[in-house]
């Protein structure tokens, strides 16, 4: 099987940091009830100077950087996003000037919300294994999201969950064992409206999105796992959407499996919906936590509603 | 199901002490428990017993007998 081997990790957090405390200065709220619900303590939101786009910039040149490849060696840039800075151009076709990339490959945004790492990472392997462009054989794959302009001041139930930052990995391919489980619903339980209305603002049923994410998880990691020919035990690390602590404590309970493989930051990031992933695999590495060889499975879920596994290597 | 079952469920769901689980007890005021933990409690029983807790009860469920009495109507609806 042709895997997915994760070549570098990059993030970048906008520089306005978010206390519980300073929400519960704004409306009614505190830093106790926040933190038993959510499991977060802190967010980060865009400053002046500071968006979508310049985050995923900002992150991508880091990944790029950290791989030590050529710039000329990219044969996609993709990115999962739902809140870039304009409806069109794409976040994507704005790093190849930013970034000095070829213009001769292509730019695509897509949209699966908080599965779109999930989602991007298996479309940039699927493209790399039908293009076998041999000079090109790596993908940019970037999740951002701004999502603080799209929170309602008045809805304490989603403007508490929500944070802004970009996480990127440059990736290829590699023979291994590889599966992938993507899929989607139609739900509005958690929807943002289009650019026809006025006041285009987060809305979350959060109790059923809770019941969706608790249910679908653990299908993700036992589908994916078992397609790929492997047991939990193969697997070094769950790298799962950071949308809510309790979403990953509960998994963690259900499936029993050890807590050690889910690493969380939802505590100081808060939830930045397709970035989620590339930033939790950005702070990981940072940490020392990943070893060449480490496999890792990606799982995210969310708006559509949609789901997401893919199954990588790192290095 | 019987209620020393129930209190297992509920002890692990709300990382409460058994003991604390009486019949008498509230969820939320004496266990200690939020929307979300109502809503995977809810799960639990639903998995465990084999019934469909239907959302529009589930405010109504205070005490931990009211979810024993649930769990008896929802079995022979």
């Amino acid at each position: 099987m042709t895997g997915v081997k994760i070549i570098s990790t990059g993030s970048a957090l906008p520089s306005r940091v978010v206390t519980n405390d300073d929400l519960s200065k704004i409306e009614e709220t505190s830093d106790e009830w926040i933190k038993k619900r959510t499991g977060i303590e802190k967010r980060h939101f865009t400053a002046e100077g500071e968006s979508a786009n310049s985050l995923a910039v900002e992150s991508a040149g880091r990944a790029l950087e950290k791989s030590g490849i050529s710039k000329d060696e990219i044969g996609l840039v993709l990115t999962a996003t739902l809140s870039g800075d304009y409806s069109t151009p794409s976040v994507a076709s704005f790093m190849q000037s930013a970034l000095g990339l070829s213009k001769d490959i292509p730019y695509i945004d897509i949209n699966a919300a908080c599965s779109g790492a999930a989602y991007a990472v298996e479309i940039a392997r699927s493209y790399l294994v039908a293009n076998q462009d041999k000079k090109k054989p790596y993908a940019l794959v970037t999740g951002v999201e701004e999502l603080s302009k799209l929170l309602d001041p008045a809805d304490r139930t989603t403007n508490i969950l929500f944070g802004d930052g970009a996480g990127s990995v440059v990736m290829t391919t590699k023979e291994g064992p590889y599966a992938s489980t993507l899929g989607a619903e139609s739900s509005l339980a958690i929807n943002c409206p289009g650019a026809k209305n006025l006041r285009s603002y987060i809305r979350m049923d959060g109790k059923e999105v809770f019941r969706f994410a608790v249910k679908i998880l653990p299908y993700c990691i036992k589908e994916t796992v078992s397609k790929a020919g492997l047991s939990t035990d193969d697997i070094d690390y769950f790298v799962c959407h950071q949308a809510n602590k309790r979403i990953i404590d509960h998994v963690v309970r259900a499936m029993k499996l050890p807590k050690e493989k889910f690493y969380c930051n939802v505590d100081h990031i808060g939830n930045t919906s397709g970035a989620s992933i590339f930033i939790l695999l950005d702070e990981m590495e940072q940490k020392g936590m990943l070893s060449p060889g480490d496999t890792a499975l990606l799982s995210g879920f969310g708006s559509g509603l949609t789901w997401g596994s893919v199954l990588v290597t790192y290095k | 199901m019987d209620f020393e079952k129930l209190q297992e469920i509920i002890a692990d769901n709300l990382d409460a002490d058994k003991e604390d689980v009486k019949p008498e007890a509230k969820l939320v005021d004496d266990l200690d428990a939020d929307s979300l933990a109502v809503v995977e409690l809810q799960m639990a029983i639903e998995d465990e017993c084999g019934v469909k807790i239907p959302d529009e009860d589930i405010p109504k469920l205070v005490t931990v007998q009211d979810i024993m009495d649930e769990i008896e109507k929802c079995k022979n609806a």
